[in-house]
């Protein structure tokens, strides 16, 4: 038989506000631990937490890129469950009136748009971290996270695979970055990811028992989690065996999924309204002012690339994945003429070395006026385009002006006719049997010699002439 | 009786109540009478009402993204029962 994954993603994003949701205390990652808490974030008795209005502005703001609907009245509610990494045993969040809800967002699958909804956003407190001590008979709690704000973004099971899985975190992510609520840091947990996942026989309407899984540390983890479950499930059923709707936690080490047998019963948060915190009332006004201010969304960049600078879609679609990547690219064409140009090394030779190094946009040395101004180089013949992805990769790990490296390293392409005439002569003096191959018709026999003369100027001499001089001097 | 024994039991094991038998027999009465009374209170028609979260007639109160000064260290960690240097100290968490 043959089955449909079927698949749903919670995706719960850190929002960078200063403050944390409900206190004044500062949301700086990397505080030496319960250094950044207070009464109210510490869950003490007899505080009153107020709400952080940007926080609620970041979250009305990712409801508005995600093409949800705002809520006009919304309120928090507390999930009551005990955990040490939660000082008053329970959690503020929304519960029946999340801020937004009702989106979606468009992926690109095998060359189709492919809509994935999004059932809601709402606001809720982190909780803080425990530590776990190997062989140790107690955990460590630091509760510095306590009341950073989150949104949980939670989609509609509309994926079909772990690639479409994939691909919709890959948007939001950028999505998130490019409006800056978040940093979407998964290393630093400011972007967490738990999945659902079933499989049906295709054609069912009906969905099969749904499978969570938990402890996935990035995007390639949620992948290859998701293709390891949908392959077990569906030798499960083939096998004649049926499926129990569990929690399974992502062994990364050994690439399996585990279940996670919790002495726990079935969770039972018992919501109910937070009295201490007032209702929202959402006003229009602010709304659309919010959606007024919402910058351009990567869809829409990608779209203006192709028509503006006439990439080709995939060149505008890797550019426009990050905010980041895409802003450096913008500002390296207000200096140089050729988009296309630009993003070939953009894409190439950056990013090749950039995964190389494992290094992000931010981190990248160089300034994008820079790389233009090396590719002004290559148009001007100063230096070649093999010289320039020495000059490159220099200018990538220095951050040195690109004139300064040909400088230094003495690296200006040798234009000079008479200078590349007489190491022509030299080159045809030492090679006599490719000489005469050239002359009795091989034309390869000239490559090898436009080599020698490369090799003899270090890849110094201007191409074009090279082959003109040869040509020339071979008659 | 339309709360049985282990309802009881359920709801004082979510939150962390020891009930001896006795205890439990007088929750499960006082349980069902609260309920007996809003079956009472059902009885009052309230279809044009505005299902109420909150009492109090007051929304939309935010404070500005400010920060201000935590607490000092010692202070965060004096009600702690247990603790471990900066970190609060707490019995060992099994997660699988």
């Amino acid at each position: 038989m043959n089955y449909e994954t079927v698949i749903g993603l919670e995706v719960h994003v850190e929002l960078f506000t200063k403050s944390k949701v409900f206190c004044g205390c500062s949301t700086e990652f990397g505080g030496d631990p319960n250094t950044h808490c207070c009464p109210v974030c510490l869950g003490m008795p007899g505080v009153l937490p107020v709400t952080n209005k940007k926080a609620v502005e970041y979250a009305i703001k990712a409801g508005l890129a995600l093409n949800c609907e705002i809520a006009e009245y919304s309120k928090f509610d507390r999930k009551n469950y005990f955990y040490p990494d939660l000082p008053k045993a329970y959690q503020i969040s929304q519960y029946d009136l999340p801020l937004a809800k009702n989106g979606y967002i468009e992926i690109e699958v095998g060359g189709k748009t492919r809509r994935i909804g999004i059932t809601r956003v709402h606001l809720e407190e982190d909780a803080g971290k425990l530590v776990h001590e190997e062989g140790k008979g107690y955990s460590l709690v630091d509760l510095n996270r306590t009341g950073v704000p989150l949104i949980e973004i939670v989609s509609e099971p509309d994926m079909r695979s772990p690639e479409e899985a994939w691909l919709y975190l890959n948007k939001l992510k950028s999505i998130l970055q490019y409006i800056e609520v978040s940093d979407c840091k998964m290393e630093e947990g400011s972007l967490r990811c738990d999945v659902n996942i079933s499989i049906r026989p295709e054609g069912s309407d009906a969905f099969g028992t749904k499978i969570e899984i938990k402890n996935l540390g990035s995007f390639k983890a949620v992948r290859r989690s998701l293709e390891y479950e949908e392959k077990r499930q569906r030798e499960v059923l083939e096998d004649g065996g049926s499926l129990i709707q569990e929690t399974r936690r992502w062994d990364e080490a050994r690439g399996i999924t585990v279940s996670m047998r919790s002495k726990e019963e079935a969770h039972d948060y018992r919501y109910f309204p937070d009295p201490d915190l007032v209702p929202m009332v959402l006003d229009r006004d602010w709304i659309e002012e919010i959606k007024a201010n919402l910058p351009e969304l990567p869809d829409a960049r990608k779209e203006r690339y192709m028509r503006e600078f006439g990439l080709p879609a995939y060149d505008a679609g890797v550019i426009t994945s990050s905010r980041a990547l895409s802003d450096f690219y913008e500002e390296c064409i207000v200096h140089y003429h050729d988009p296309k140009t630009v993003s070939n090394w953009v894409m190439v030779e950056m990013m090749g070395l950039m995964n190389e190094q494992g290094l992000e946009v931010e981190q990248i040395r160089f300034k994008p006026k820079q790389l233009a101004n090396m590719l002004s180089m290559i148009d001007k013949g100063t230096i070649s385009g093999k010289i320039a992805k020495e000059v490159f990769r220099d200018m990538f790990e220095t951050g040195k002006d690109p004139e300064t490296i040909v400088r230094e390293k003495g690296l200006v392409q040798i234009s000079d006719e008479s200078e590349l005439e007489k190491i022509a002569k030299k080159v045809i003096d030492e090679n006599p049997k490719s000489v005469q191959d050239y002359k009795n018709g091989k034309e390869k026999a000239l490559g090898f010699l436009v080599g020698q003369m490369m090799k003899e100027t270090r890849g110094k001499a201007n191409p074009q002439m090279v082959n003109d001089i040869l040509k020339k001097l071979l008659g | 009786m339309r709360i049985a024994k282990e309802t009881v039991e359920h709801v004082a094991n979510l939150a962390r109540l020891y009930l001896s038998e006795e205890e439990k027999a007088e929750m499960t009465e006082k349980l069902n009478s609260i309920l007996d009374y809003m079956d009472k209170l059902n009885e009052l028609d309230t279809s044009d009402v505005e299902p109420t979260a909150h009492v109090i007639p007051i929304k939309n109160v935010f404070r500005e993204d400010v920060v201000q000064e935590s607490l000092p260290l010692e202070k965060a960690l004096e009600n702690a029962p247990d603790r471990d240097g900066n970190f609060f100290r707490v019995p060992r968490i099994i997660e699988e």
